[in-house]
């Protein structure tokens, strides 16, 4: 079990939100020792998952924490969306949506850059996402 | 947001740097402004540095690889130059590919690939 040593709550309502986001993931990344790849792989998930929430549910928020297991650490990420939810979550996965401005590589792609993924949606509720990333690629 | 990236003008070719933390709206103001220049100035390279680029997600990506796609279109040959290591090692485990836009890994080797030939002297 992981244990939380910091929390980060971020507002997704706008585009430059969405820099932030993944901006305080590279920098806390960078900050507790991930390797480059590892870096580039929180911080692009983080940037693909923000902007889902902003580009499919118009925000929400992001919730970045910092965890350890032991001697391990990793980051954990939420993203929350009050959002339509996704109707064909299968379909999303795969990477075979490509509506609004996403290539539908967004979700399936950050999903291959994590180590743990987790997501919560149905149609009218919105979407929850949980990614965790160890410090190593 | 328009005119926010600088385009230089190199024999034939236009070489365009992006910089560190790339904003969706200027991405696409880069793509229009980059197609407005190989229309304005009779150039048949394009060469887009993206070494000061930490990140690229998919949108990022796709704006780099349809502005190839859409400069070819008009006549202007693309090669994408200065990809960071683990930038494309995050692209690949996308799996994200460039398709038929070249990259490579400097700005020199680019001019060379696009046949540029700068004497200085």
């Amino acid at each position: 079990m992981h244990r939380t040593v910091s929390t980060r709550t971020m507002k997704i309502a706008c585009e430059d939100d969405v820099v932030l986001v993944r901006r305080a993931a590279r920098e806390l990344a960078h900050a507790r020792g991930f390797d480059p790849f590892a870096t580039a792989a929180v911080t692009t998930a983080a940037s693909e998952l923000a902007r889902n929430a902003w580009t499919h549910a118009g925000g929400g928020q992001a919730v970045i924490e910092e965890i350890r297991d032991g001697e391990r650490v990793g980051l954990r990420m939420r993203f929350e969306d009050q959002g339509p939810g996704i109707k064909d979550l299968d379909r999303a996965l795969a990477g075979g949506n490509s509506t609004v401005r996403s290539l539908g590589l967004g979700l399936a792609g950050s999903r291959r850059l994590v180590d743990d993924f987790d997501i919560q949606t149905a149609v009218g509720s919105g979407t929850k996402v949980t990614v965790v990333k160890w410090a190593r690629f | 947001m328009r005119g926010s990236i600088p385009i230089l003008k190199v024999a034939n070719t236009l070489l365009v740097t992006l910089q560190t933390d790339l904003h969706d709206a200027v991405a696409e103001a880069f793509q229009e402004d980059l197609l407005a220049a190989i229309e304005r100035e009779p150039v048949t390279g394009l060469l887009i540095d993206i070494s000061a680029l930490y990140m690229v997600d998919s949108y990022v990506a796709r704006i780099l690889t349809d502005t190839g796609k859409m400069a070819h279109l008009m006549g202007a040959e693309t090669v994408i130059v200065g990809m960071r290591p683990e930038v494309a090692a995050t692209l690949v485990r996308m799996g994200y590919s460039f398709g038929a836009v070249r990259t490579a890994l400097n700005v020199d080797e680019g001019l060379i690939l696009l046949g540029v030939r700068v004497s200085v002297g």
